[in-house]
This record gives C-alpha cells, structure tokens and sequence, in this order.
C-alpha cells in the first residue's frame, strides 16, 4: 500500500502539539529563513517541530528525520545551523535568533 | 598524625541509582563525585523540564510524584557534601581515568571507586516505516510530555511490548492528547499467568491495573497480541496499519507513533572500564555481571539501576544504596548490618516481581522474524536487513563485530545502542544459531559525539 502525495517534511505542517501553553517569552528563529516561534523553556527538537515535521535531511538516503529517542542517546536529532554550529537538539534549549538550516544551503 | 585519606569515589548517573547512591556516600562522609550529563538531577523516569517550562511534579509524574520529588531535592540537600557535576558528559573510561565533557571543558577525573548508574533506554525494534518523520519510542513519546507538555502529535498511535504502555495511554489521554491506537505486541494470557509473580509488588501491579482500567473506561483499551505493525507515509507518519492476533488487518490514520518493545541498558561505559558481560537469556541482552550487592568484575567498580540489566526505578534507588553500602564495607567503612538485610529483602522481592513482568511482557520475536530485506536496521547509517544477511551469507559475519566492520552497521552516531539488539537477532537468524553466540558490539570512545576541536586543544 502506498499513502498519496504529501508536502516536504521540513514544510511548515507541524508535528509536535503543545498541550500545555505556559506564559513566558516568545523565542524568535528562523528554519531554512522562514521566521519561527518557541517559548523560553523549550528544547530545540520541540521548537522546530512545533514549526514543521522534520529536524534534518538524512544524509545517506532520501528522506527527513525528526529525532527518536529524546533521550540524547540515539543522536538522530543533530542539526545544523547557518552559523556553522551542530547541536544535538533534544538537550539543546532553543535560543533567541537561531537560524536552522534543514533543506537550506549549508554554511 | 594524618587523618587516612578519604578515597575519591565517582557516581556517573543521577537517576534513581546514582542518587540514592551519592545519598548514602555522602552521609558516610566521602563527599563523592556526581556525573550527568542531564542539567538537572531524576535521569530519564524522573526527567525534569528545562529552566522556563517547569510545572509542579503532581503534574508531571503522576502517582510517583512524591518519589520525584525526593530525589530531585537530594543534590541540592547535600549540598556542599557532594561535587555535583551536571551538564557533564563522561564519553570514555582508561584504567582508572574517566574523560568528561563539561560546562568548562574537558577534564581527566581520576577515581579510586566509581559507581555506574548509566540506565536504559528503549529497545527498538525496526517495522516498515520506522525512519519516518513522526516515528519517535515511547520513551520519546513520554518525555516531549514530561519535560516540554507536548505531544508527539494531532493523533499519535502508541505500539509497545512492556508496562511502560499502559501508562504512557493514560498520562497521553489525561493530558489531553488524542489517542488513537495502543498496541501490545506481547500476548495478553502472559500477562494473566504472570500475575502471581507480579503480586510481590502487590502496590506496583495496582498501579498498573489502575492505568489499565482508567484507559479502558475511557474507550481506550490496549489491543494485546498484535502480530504485526507497519507505518505508512511518504515523508512522514500518515497512517498505523496493524494485524491483530487473528490475522485481521486495521489502519488507523495518525501523524505521530511512540512504538518501543521494552527497554535496554545503557553500558558502554562498563564496557569500556573493561568489565565482564553476561547474556541475559530472558531479554535477550548482554549486561555487565554484577552481584546481589551490586559488584562488578573489577573490585573498584560498582553496577547499580537499569544500566546493568532493567529493573524499573523502584529497584534502582535500591541498587544504588545497596551498591554504595557494599563499597563502604569494601574500604573498611562501618555498616549496618540490619539496613544491608533490609534493603537485600526489598531487592528479592524485585527481582521476583521483575521476573514475573518479564514473562508478561515476553520478547516479541515474531516481529524479528518478519523483518524484510529492505528494512533499514542501523538508522545512523542507513544499513538494511537484507545488507546483515548478505554478509551472514557471503562473507562470513559470524559475530556482531565483523558485521559491523563489513557492513557499517553500527558505526554511527548511536555506536549500535539503536541497531545493536536487533541486528544481533537478524544476524542469529540468518546464520541459524542462537543470539548469544553472534556476540555484542563492542564500545568505543567518545560513547557519545564530542567536538573534535575541543578535544584537540
């Protein structure tokens, strides 16, 4: 069986819903440019899939990843940012002004 | 006259091991060194939310809140007692030298004991559409719950083979997460013949029960004995299809699944202090030997928690004490007779309780067996079955290290902790021989990736 046609994952279609909203500061970034919002507390994993459905390209095949484990034990959720830095981002919080590469140019 | 010097004694872990641990050490006056690499103190069953997404542990833990609690506190207790490292990852053991990656830095500690609370993780199996965007374990599933308050998904369909299950259905549905499938891939008469073993934690099995019922009522009945599982989608979850025990097929659409089949200890690090492993036949794993007390094969390095053969977190905060006690009788320290008979009486009565869970929630080989050829098995490198196979077939893989050195399995980011068991099992199957015999992949230093460039300078 074969599903239909979707969007790219690393289009804005969420993943991650948030069920508890908490006050607190809105976290500005950007994934692949396009302006993205997270809140003071969330982990870098949750902040982009709050945005979208993936974290990264996978680089030996077709396809995305969105991270598995959470746990910082499986490392599929390593990703790139256009300042040059790679971040595990199940334990990275997200931080004001970061720009995350996914299916962008790389730096 | 000098006072003898005080041995330097390391607990890496601050889980419910690694804490109960340092608890006892540092009431015996050692002031011993606390390793995480987590920012704050519970390991992963009692994981806290990062500054700025607190929320009371009622919330987050449930019927365990109370347990959290006391051991989130503990650090901050002891106080000037303990070297409490947090954010430092120990990525390699030498002799008797531990390497850290810490907030400052790397840095060589030097132990004279050390006690390992390194924990667990999921055991993963693969199924069709595994890799997808949206796949997470159940694990994952409840820690986007617990440390973040969100949910995998719109519509997340959650697959498992142990208790974790039930519970994660109900903490999904109390917080208003919509459910839409739980699969047990374990059959449900092995539950019901496993409960006179599972009464030896008589308020353990009650919970359980409670979760079991509580998700029941609410139109959410676990469906045991599933036979298979299989995600559909193009680049990311768009639907479970499943087989239930009498061979019917069911599709359910979904944008996430947290699918895990119990769980598997964390030990590189034993591997790399170079202690002896033993292969635990029931869950089929490699664990690092220890005895009752929580010693290993080398006399100045203890086991305690889920890193060293699982046993849930209420036997962890036992281990860790009973492995601390053992080290202070080991360096001439007093200790009570009585609290070492009373904390081996609890650890007996666990262990048949775990013994019991184990026979209710068996291996689910039926879904190794099916496991096709172009399935990827080693998600870091994007290795298929059919790939493990060819080089059982043609080129004389006959244990887990040659597969891996010919195939790449194993040699990503992860070193195998995803892939290793179940690699493992296809290579058994493959070569017709039992699992034990294809041996274990072997840990490397760094256990986890560290920056390279710091590493140099």
């Amino acid at each position: 069986m074969t599903a239909a046609p979707t969007q790219s994952a690393a289009a804005p279609a969420p993943l991650f819903r948030r069920l508890h909203p908490r006050a607190g500061e809105t976290v500005a970034f950007t994934i692949d440019g396009r302006p993205a919002a997270a809140k003071v507390g969330d982990l870098l994993l949750s902040a982009i899939l709050l945005n979208g459905g993936a974290l990264r390209r996978f680089e030996f095949g077709d396809g995305h990843r969105a991270g598995f484990c959470l746990m910082g034990a499986c490392q599929d959720c390593w990703v790139d940012l256009a300042d040059g830095r790679r971040l595990r981002a199940c334990t990275t919080p997200v931080e004001p002004g970061m720009a995350v590469v996914i299916d962008g140019v790389r730096p | 006259m000098t006072a003898p010097k005080s041995p330097r004694v390391v607990v890496i872990g601050a889980g419910p091991a690694g804490l109960r641990a340092v608890e006892v050490l540092a009431r015996a006056g050692l002031r011993p060194v606390l390793v995480d690499e987590a920012s704050r103190p519970g390991g992963q069953i009692y994981r806290q939310p990062p500054a700025g997404a607190e929320r009371p542990p009622e919330a987050l833990y449930g019927l365990e809140a109370g347990k959290a609690r006391a051991l989130h506190a503990l650090p901050a207790e002891l106080g000037a007692a303990i070297d409490y490292r947090p954010g430092t990852l120990a990525w390699a053991i030498e002799d008797t030298g531990i390497d850290l990656l810490g907030p400052k830095g790397f840095e060589r500690l030097d132990f004279d004991r050390l006690i390992l609370a390194t924990g667990a993780m999921d055991r993963v199996l693969p199924f069709p559409g595994w890799t997808l965007p949206g796949v997470f374990t159940l694990g994952a599933a409840q820690i986007a719950l617990k440390a973040q308050g969100m949910a995998i998904g719109a519509r997340v369909a959650l697959v498992g083979a142990g208790p974790l299950l039930p519970l994660i259905v109900h903490q999904y549905r109390k917080a208003g997460a919509t459910v839409v499938a739980a699969l047990d891939v374990t059959p449900f008469g092995a539950k019901v013949a496993a409960l006179p073993g599972l009464l030896n934690e008589p308020v353990t099995l009650a919970k359980g029960l409670w979760y079991t019922a509580r998700n029941a009522m609410a139109g959410l009945s676990i469906r045991s004995g599933v036979a298979a599982v299989a995600v559909q989608g193009r680049d990311r979850v768009e639907a479970l299809v499943w087989r239930d025990a009498k061979g019917r097929e069911h599709r359910v659409a979904c944008d996430a699944v947290g699918a895990s089949f119990g769980l598997r200890s964390e030990a590189q690090l034993a591997d790399l202090a170079k202690l002896d492993f033993v292969f635990e036949p029931v869950t089929r794993q490699w664990i690092p030997r220890r005895d009752p007390a929580g010693r290993s094969s080398r006399a100045d390095v203890y086991l305690a928690g889920d890193g060293a053969g699982i046993g849930g977190a209420d036997a962890a905060e036992l281990q860790g004490a009973r492995a601390a006690l053992a080290l202070l009788e080991d360096i001439g320290r007093p200790v009570e007779a009585a609290r070492v008979a009373a904390l081996d009486a609890r650890l007996a009565r666990q262990a048949r309780f775990r013994a019991a869970l184990e026979r209710a929630y068996p291996f689910p080989a039926h879904l190794v067996d099916a496991i096709a050829d172009d399935e990827i098995l080693c998600r870091c490198e994007g290795i298929t079955a059919g790939t493990v196979r060819a080089a059982a077939r043609d080129r004389e893989a006959g244990e887990m290290n040659r597969l891996k050195a010919l195939t790449r399995l194993g040699m990503g980011r992860c070193q195998g902790r995803v892939c290793g068991q179940a690699a493992a099992e296809v290579l058994a199957r493959a070569l017709d021989r039992d699992v034990a015999t294809v041996g274990r992949l072997r840990g490397n230093p760094p256990v986890k990736p560290i920056p390279i460039r710091e590493a140099l300078t």
